[in-house]
């Protein structure tokens, strides 16, 4: 088997940054002492005047990133997902999105991928968070390449968005050259007796997940759903149509982000079984990323066990 | 706009804009007079005394200075500075708070034209007027950047992280006019939490700082024209007021910060500041 490209979403943070402007994108970023972390260092490597750094102050770094909007910038905000959405909340709702300024929150770091920080770092909420909010584009792109596609949809469109990315190494699941369309989600994976809709560092497990239900039998349809919001309802609405059953799998809490939001589609427009793959209603802890998927149901044991369970239910 | 600084001129706008706003929060039944009247000498001076480059006609103007109204709640000096400058008819004002208006309770920039962005949450101006006069610093001539805070809104936390980066980042076109009046919601800022000596702190962070009687629109225009011409920036023009200034009943009571004056309340104001605004006269005149 052919060994598999590791890298981290956050990875292809500064890189794109640096290629967007590159083709003439106005596009800036502001930090608040983590552009190392978050990899925007290499744009204020490559392009001084480029990188705001306002140091340890998250809700200074949205609404500087704000003002540099409404003077034509496309503006990046950085930090931790933490930090970066949750202690700047209001900034991001009364200024970017009650304005409609063309902001976008990409902050790293976000779910239990963060690891030995433990569970004060490991944001499991921000999805929730940022559906929420009028006019708010949520993009969790699952690998590297995917990453970059997002980075760059968000900068093409104008508007708020939020695009997630994280800290941790993570399998490849896409190549160059790839595009990311808002409120598109896609099929990576056909199969006829249930659809695993993941998002994140999940589908890498959703994928695994169905091999391992393949093995039992099972044919496992499995649908990368980068665009939380707007949520491709037609491609869920068609797969379920023809699976009957759904199971969701993200980093995130189960409560607000993509298992949410597919529920709600599902509940509105075609009522069919949901098991949810997630962290459930609880903080996370320090560990590794390999024993923390499986300490939270989140690997794809779990999401295979989950796939059966929804089928018994149909 | 405004070239030349003409002082009875400026006045009579900031008492027109006092007039304006107790007929529009009367008509509303609600919104914040004390922060408005005591702020209306400051705007009028920067939008009437030749101070705000502007064009009510072009309002999206790239080269035009920029308004930040970070204390939001006084959203009816703004308004009626808007009117007053023909950005909207005056007879708007009457819809201020009531659905469907563009005058919303808090200044909201996607439906007003001449509002640069949306405020009401206190603490996040000046880090917007900051990003902005960043963004704006490499156009020649830069836009000005002006941004008005409450003395109580300096009490957030974020007010001084961006106070520290804009020293830091040095942008010369940016002026922060702090609406000293010292009172807030629950009582007076330095018996509250000890807020005094607004100055000496801007100044420990590294601003220019600039103090000034709030109500001599001379001494205002002085102020804020230094500072915008001023390169080495940024400035902060710590303004003494009085809130509810030029209602008698209003002034530096605590009591006057987001209730509306009923008509007999309105109609002494009227009489102190010299009269009723036409559209209000037009339009209760026509109820009756």
């Amino acid at each position: 088997m052919a060994e598999v490209k590791m890298e981290a979403t956050r990875a292809a943070y500064g890189e794109t940054l640096i290629e967007l402007v590159k083709q003439g994108v106005d596009v800036v970023a502001v930090e608040a002492d983590l552009a190392g972390s978050t990899t925007t260092a290499k744009l204020g490597k490559a392009y001084p005047d480029r990188l705001f750094d306002v140091g340890i102050a998250e809700q200074n770094m949205i609404d500087v990133a704000a003002g540099l909007s409404l003077a034509g910038k496309v503006a990046f905000t950085g930090s931790f997902a933490v930090f970066g959405t949750g202690r700047s909340y209001d900034q991001i709702r009364n200024t970017v999105c009650y304005s409609k300024l063309n902001v976008k929150i990409a902050p790293t770091h976000s779910g239990v991928s963060v690891g030995p920080d433990g569970g004060s770092h490991q944001m499991l909420e921000d999805i929730a968070l940022m559906r929420a909010l009028p006019g708010m584009r949520v993009l969790v792109p699952a690998d590297y390449v995917a990453a970059k596609a997002a980075i760059r949809l968000a900068a093409a469109v104008p508007g708020p968005f939020y695009v997630r990315l994280g800290r941790a190494k993570v399998p490849c699941v896409y190549e160059e050259p790839f595009v990311m369309e808002l409120g598109r989600g896609s099929v990576v994976r056909p199969g006829t007796d249930v659809t695993i809709v993941a998002c994140g560092i999940e589908l890498d497990q959703a994928l695994k997940a169905a091999e391992v239900l393949g093995g039992r039998g099972v044919s496992a349809e499995v649908i990368d759903m980068p665009s939380i919001k707007p949520l491709d309802e037609d491609l869920l609405l068609e797969s379920v149509g023809r699976t009957g059953c759904v199971v969701t799998a993200e980093e995130h809490s189960v409560i607000g982000g993509l298992g949410s939001a597919v529920c709600e589609a599902l509940a509105e427009k075609r009522p069919a079984p949901v098991e949810r793959i997630g962290v459930r209603d609880t903080f996370g802890t320090s560990g590794e990323l390999a024993e923390l998927l499986p300490h939270f149901g989140l690997d794809a044991a779990a999401i295979a066990a989950a796939a059966e369970r929804v089928m018994a239910r149909k | 706009m405004t070239e030349t600084f003409d002082q009875s001129e400026v006045s009579a706008k900031a008492q027109a804009l006092r007039q304006d706003i107790i007929a529009m929060l009367t008509e509303a039944g609600s919104g914040h007079p004390g922060g408005s009247l005591s702020a209306a000498d400051i705007v009028a001076t920067l939008y009437f005394g030749g101070v705000l480059k502007h064009d009510a006609a072009q309002p999206d103007d790239p080269a035009r200075d920029r308004f930040v109204l970070s204390k939001g709640h006084a959203a009816p000096v703004l308004y009626a500075a808007l009117a007053e400058a023909g950005y909207i008819e005056t007879s708007e004002l009457a819809t201020l708070r009531k659905l469907g208006s563009r005058l919303q309770g808090h200044p909201d920039s996607k439906k007003l034209p001449g509002v640069e962005v949306s405020t009401g949450s206190l603490g996040q101006g000046l880090s917007i007027a900051t990003g902005l006069a960043a963004g704006l610093g490499r156009q020649t001539p830069a836009p000005c950047v002006f941004c008005l805070l409450g003395d109580g809104e300096i009490e957030e936390g974020q007010v001084w992280e961006a106070a520290l980066f804009a020293a830091h980042l040095k942008p010369s076109n940016l002026v922060a006019i702090i609406d000293n009046n010292d009172l807030q919601i629950d009582g007076h800022c330095s018996a509250l939490v000890g807020l005094t000596n607004i100055a000496q702190r801007f100044s420990a962070f590294g601003w220019q700082v600039l103090e000034v009687d709030g109500h001599d629109v001379a001494a205002l225009h002085q102020a804020l024209t230094k500072a915008k011409e001023a390169v080495d920036g940024p400035y902060a023009i710590v303004a003494h007021t009085v809130k509810g200034k030029g209602v008698s009943f209003m002034e530096d009571q605590v009591g006057w910060h987001g209730k509306a004056p009923n008509a007999e309340q309105a109609a002494q104001a009227f009489e102190e500041l010299g009269g009723a605004p036409a559209w209000y006269v037009e339009l209760t005149e026509g109820r009756r």
